[in-house]
C-alpha cells in the first residue's frame, strides 16, 4: 500500500513537469516545422490512394515523358505513369516499411539496452560486445548484405533496416537506464523488493524515454533514407508497387529526357527525411537539453 | 595513456573482429541454396553440384570452414574464388582497394572544407544570421538522400553544363587532369553530406571553447578575436575535431559504399552490391570484412587520439 502511495506520489509530482514539456515542445519552432512535415506527408501516405489523380500503375503510351502540366503535375514516365500519383502511392509504402521497421529496431533495442543497463555485469557486456560487432559494419553495407541472405523484396527490407538499427537504440537505451539507476525511487522500488522487469519497465523505462523518443525519430529518417537506398539499388520494393527509391533509380536512365522522373521522388524523400530530422533535433532540445548540441 | 588501457582496448578490438569475422563468414550457411549451384548455373544436376561443394570444402563441418577461410585471409590474403569469373577475389580487391581510399580521403577532404570554415563562422555568432543560414544549409545537406544528391550533381555538371564525366574512374597512367575530373563529382557527394554533419560538430567544438576562462582571459587581456580564435580556441577545438572525423568515418564509409554505385566507381563498395545482385557471396564477403575491419580500426584510433591528445579524458 505505501509501495503504490509512494509511486503515485512520483508520478504526480511529474505531471506539472510532463505538462510543461508538452507546451515547450509544441513552442520549439524545429518541433512545430518538423511535426508540420511529417504530418503533412503522413496524411498522404494514409489518404494518398484517394488523393492520387491517376491509378500509379496505369500505362498511357500515348503520354510518355509528358513534362510537368496542370493535368500531370509532376510529369509522367517512360510507361506514361503519372509521377504525381506515383509520389502520393510511394509515400505508403515509405512510411509503412519506416515505421515497421523501426517498431521492430525500437523495441528490440529498447531491451536490450534495458537489460544491459540495468542488469550491468556480464549481461551488459555480451548484449554490448554484439552491439559493438553490429556497429562495425557501415549501415548500407549491413542492410545489402542481410539482403543478400533474405534475398529481395519490402518484406526482408523492413527486417534488414530493423537490425541495422538495433545497436543504435542499444546504446541509446544503455546510456538513459545507466542515468537513472541510481536514483531513489529506483533504490526505494528495490527496497521494496519489486521484481527486476518490473523496476525495469515501470520506474527505469519511463524516466529513460526522453533519448528514445529523440532517437526514434532521427531513426525513421533514416529508415526512409534507407528503404529508398535499397530499392533504389534494386533489393527493397518490387516493380509495379511504387517507390520513391525505386521511381529514382528507373529516372536515373532517363536524366536528360525526363529529369522530373528523378527530382520529384527524391524531393518526397528528403521532405521527409528533413521532417523527422527536424523533430528529432527539435524533441532533443526540448526533452534531452545535455545531449542537444 | 595507460598500458593497460591500451591493451584493454586492443582486447576489444579483437573481441570485435572475431565477432565481424563469423558474422561475415555466416553469409555463405545462411544464404538459400549451395554457392556451387550458383558457378554451375540452375541446370546443373544435384551430382555435379556435389562434387563441386565437396571440391569447394562446402560438405566440412562449419568451424573447420571457418578456421581454413580465416587463416587464408589473414595468413595469405587470400579471400577465396570468385563463383561467377572463378578468378582470385584478392586480385580483385588490390585493384578496387586504392580506388576507395582514394574516394574516402577525397571525401572526407571536401567534406572538412565545407564544415571547418561553416562551423567556425557560425560559432563566432551564434543565433546570428550567418549561424542561421549554416544551419539551414547543414540540416538539408544531413537529409538529402546520397543517391539522390548524386544523381543531381550528373544532371547538372555531366549532362547540363558537361564539365565533368558522368561516372567512370580514370587510372592516373590517364594523366592528373581526367584523373581528378573523374574523382570530383563522387567525392563531392560523400564530402557535402558528412561536410554538413561534421560542420554541426565543429560549431558545437567551437562554442564549447570559446565559453572557457582562458578565452575570456585573452579577450579580457584586450588581445584581438583573430588572435584569440588562432591562438587558443582553434587549437583547443582540433581534439575534437579530429574525434568528429573519426565519428563521421561510419556516415562517410556508408556513403562510399552508395557513391560507389551511383558513379560506377571501381572500389569495393560497389563491388559488394554487384556480388549481392549475382549472389557472389565470397566476393561479398571480402568487400564487408575489409569495409567492417577498417571501420573497427578507425574507431579504436579515434578513441586513443582521444586520450592522447587531452590528457584530461579519463580512460575507463
Amino acid at each position: 500500500m505505501s509501495a503504490s502511495a509512494t509511486v503515485t506520489a512520483g508520478e504526480r509530482s511529474a505531471e506539472p513537469g510532463r505538462r510543461s514539456l508538452v507546451r515547450r515542445a509544441l513552442r520549439h519552432p524545429l518541433v512545430v516545422t518538423g511535426g508540420i512535415i511529417v504530418l503533412a506527408l503522413a496524411i498522404v501516405a494514409v489518404f494518398g490512394r484517394w488523393l492520387a489523380p491517376f491509378d500509379p500503375t496505369g500505362m498511357d503510351f500515348s503520354a510518355r515523358f509528358a513534362a510537368p502540366s496542370l493535368t500531370h503535375p509532376f510529369g509522367t514516365d517512360d510507361f506514361g505513369r503519372d509521377v504525381f500519383s506515383r509520389v502520393l502511392y510511394g509515400a505508403a509504402v515509405s512510411f509503412k516499411v519506416a515505421f515497421i521497421a523501426v517498431g521492430i529496431s525500437g523495441t528490440v533495442g529498447v531491451l536490450l539496452g534495458l537489460a544491459a543497463g540495468f542488469l550491468a555485469g556480464w549481461v551488459d557486456e555480451v548484449i554490448m560486445r554484439v552491439m559493438d560487432v553490429l556497429f562495425a559494419f557501415p549501415a548500407v553495407l549491413l542492410a545489402i548484405t542481410i539482403m543478400a541472405i533474405l534475398g529481395r523484396g519490402v518484406g526482408n527490407a523492413m527486417v534488414a533496416i530493423a537490425i541495422v538499427y538495433v545497436p543504435i537504440f542499444a546504446r541509446v537505451t544503455r546510456g538513459a537506464v545507466i542515468s537513472v539507476r541510481g536514483r531513489e525511487y529506483v533504490t526505494a522500488a528495490r527496497a521494496l523488493g519489486q521484481g527486476r522487469w518490473r523496476i525495469m519497465l515501470r520506474h527505469v523505462l519511463p524516466n529513460a524515454l526522453g533519448p528514445i523518443i529523440v532517437q526514434t525519430s532521427l531513426s525513421l529518417a533514416f529508415a526512409i533514407l534507407a528503404e529508398a537506398a535499397l530499392s533504389f539499388f534494386g533489393l527493397g520494393t518490387q516493380p509495379p508497387e511504387p517507390s520513391w527509391g525505386r521511381m529514382l533509380s528507373e529516372g536515373r536512365s532517363f536524366l536528360q529526357q525526363a529529369p522530373w522522373m528523378g527530382i520529384f521522388p527524391g524531393l518526397a524523400i528528403m521532405a521527409s527525411v528533413l521532417g523527422f530530422n527536424l523533430l528529432g533535433d527539435g524533441l532533443r532540445d526540448v526533452l534531452d537539453p545535455r545531449a542537444s548540441r | 595513456m595507460s598500458l593497460r588501457y591500451l591493451l584493454q582496448r586492443l582486447g576489444t578490438l579483437l573481441l570485435v573482429l572475431f565477432g565481424v569475422s563469423v558474422l561475415t563468414f555466416s553469409i555463405i550457411p545462411l544464404v538459400p541454396g549451395s554457392p556451387a549451384r550458383v558457378t554451375l548455373g540452375v541446370q546443373a544436376t544435384d551430382a555435379s553440384v556435389a562434387a563441386l561443394e565437396h571440391n569447394m570444402g562446402l560438405d566440412r563441418p562449419l568451424p573447420a570452414q571457418y578456421w581454413s577461410w580465416l587463416t587464408g585471409i589473414v595468413l595469405h590474403g587470400d579471400f577465396g574464388d570468385s563463383l561467377i569469373s572463378g578468378k582470385p577475389i584478392t586480385g580483385q580487391v588490390a585493384r578496387r582497394l586504392p580506388a576507395t581510399l582514394v574516394l574516402a580521403f577525397a571525401a572526407l577532404l571536401i567534406g572538412l572544407l565545407i564544415a571547418l570554415p561553416s562551423g567556425i563562422v557560425s560559432a563566432l555568432r551564434p543565433g546570428g544570421a550567418r549561424d542561421l543560414g549554416v544551419s539551414v544549409l547543414s540540416q538539408i545537406g544531413v537529409s538529402i538522400p546520397d543517391f539522390w544528391l548524386g544523381i543531381l550533381l550528373i544532371l547538372v555538371f555531366a549532362q547540363a553544363l558537361h564539365w565533368l564525366p558522368s561516372n567512370g574512374y580514370a587510372p592516373p597512367s590517364e594523366g592528373l587532369g581526367a584523373y581528378l575530373k573523374h574523382i570530383i563529382l563522387p567525392a563531392s557527394t560523400a564530402g557535402v553530406i558528412s561536410g554538413s554533419i561534421m560542420a554541426r560538430f565543429v560549431r558545437s567544438a567551437m562554442l564549447e571553447v570559446l565559453g572557457n576562462d582562458y578565452v575570456r582571459t585573452a579577450r579580457a587581456k584586450g588581445l584581438g578575436a583573430g588572435r584569440v580564435i588562432a591562438k587558443h580556441v582553434l587549437r583547443n577545438a582540433a581534439i575534437t575535431v579530429v574525434t568528429i572525423i573519426g565519428l563521421q568515418m561510419a556516415t562517410l564509409l556508408s556513403s562510399i559504399v552508395v557513391v560507389e554505385i551511383i558513379f560506377a566507381w571501381p572500389g569495393l563498395g560497389s563491388m559488394a552490391l554487384n556480388a549481392t545482385l549475382q549472389r557472389d557471396y565470397p566476393v561479398l564477403q571480402a568487400s564487408v570484412l575489409l569495409f567492417a575491419t577498417s571501420f573497427a580500426v578507425i574507431n579504436l584510433l579515434t578513441d586513443l587520439s582521444y586520450v592522447l591528445l587531452d590528457p584530461s579524458v579519463e580512460y575507463a
